[in-house]
């Protein structure tokens, strides 16, 4: 077990910088009078940034990632139940890859 | 899973936000298919890590006091004996600005709490438990230990599989081989079909997609959670004014 003295400084800079990136945006909203714009705005903002997280894999990564993205919605949608969608989903993304790949 | 866990109605006191251990179970059991994941992909940065030469004392560190997947991985490509101090934390800035956004958008609940409850578990915010939060949150059940009780799962299992890859070493597979990559975007995507509105989302949303792509496509890290996200949510503001 041995640690380096500018190892250590640089995780824990690492970790003060990721910390305050995790409460900042309360610390920054809870400063700020919430106007009605601002309301409507933290109600859009969630679906946002999930729409964004998944967006790159689900269409710019190919057909297989598209398509399973298509049954993991479809049976959310039906459903609603999140396990089942997940399930479904990583099962179609692994039979689409195997038959894209057995095509190419 | 889900579901089991919520024999109550939720509580029509919009403004209620509760912390409990109740909160926190039912964060732990929501998150645990993704700790699952999770390991496969800290058994990775484990691998990486011995690579790029940290000890198993430094990963452990790291995974426990940074807990940020996506930062250590590309800090990992970063680090060369004499360290760039400035370029590492500066780069750990940037992929982690999307947690200002997340925070943001749990902001109205968490300054429901004393400071030391908020401030004490956002800690733990992770995307994955909190794109389960907002969820349960919009469902009604506002219970702010719910990402205690899950990212005290994640951290556990980031922790452990971390150390344990750099114990191991090479012998660990890539979990895309496995379909494992896809658990978290199947996860978010299900999650996404409860945050549906209705039509006004549409265009908000297409926008978020399109900007994201773009953004991934062109910048490097996580620039695309951030740039998608507050496009999309100003879209939805301006079009709301209208």
């Amino acid at each position: 077990m041995q640690i380096n003295p500018q190892v250590l400084l640089t995780i824990l800079g690492m970790a003060l910088v990721t910390y305050l990136t995790r409460i900042g945006g309360l610390w920054l909203m809870s400063r700020v009078t919430l106007s009605g714009r601002i309301k409507t705005w933290l109600g859009y903002l969630p679906g946002a940034v999930v729409v964004a997280i998944v967006a790159p894999t689900v269409l710019g990564n190919g057909l297989a990632e598209t398509g399973a993205a298509l049954a993991t919605v479809l049976v959310a949608a039906r459903t609603r139940n999140v396990l089942l969608s997940m399930v479904i989903g990583v099962g179609v993304v692994l039979g689409l890859r195997m038959l894209l790949a057995s095509l190419r | 899973m889900p579901g089991l866990l919520s024999p109550a109605p939720s509580q029509p006191a919009e403004e209620q936000v509760s912390f409990d251990a109740k909160g926190a179970l039912a964060g732990a059991k929501r998150v645990l298919p993704l700790a699952f994941s999770d390991l496969a992909f800290g058994l990775v940065f484990g691998v990486l890590a011995r690579q790029a030469g940290l000890s198993v004392l430094e990963v452990f560190l790291m995974s426990g006091l940074v807990f940020a997947g996506s930062a250590q991985l590309i800090v990992l490509s970063l680090w060369i004996v004499p360290l760039p101090i400035g370029t590492i934390l500066l780069t750990t800035l940037i992929v982690n600005l999307r947690y200002l956004l997340m925070g943001a958008a749990v902001s109205q609940w968490f300054t429901r709490l004393s400071s030391l409850k908020a401030y004490a578990t956002l800690f733990f915010l992770a995307d994955e438990n909190w794109a389960l939060m907002v969820s349960e949150f919009e469902g009604g059940k506002r219970n702010a230990a719910f990402l205690l009780g899950s990212g005290l799962v994640l951290l556990t299992s980031w922790v452990s599989s971390t150390v344990l890859g750099r114990i191991l070493g090479g012998a660990v597979h890539n979990p895309s081989q496995w379909g494992l990559d896809f658990v978290f975007t199947a996860m978010f995507l299900a999650l996404l079909v409860g945050l549906w509105k209705g039509k006004a989302d549409l265009l908000p949303w297409v926008v978020a997609a399109l900007v994201a792509v773009a953004a991934a496509h062109w910048l490097p890290g996580k620039w695309y959670i951030l740039l998608g996200g507050v496009a999309g949510s100003l879209v939805g503001v301006v079009r709301h004014a209208d």
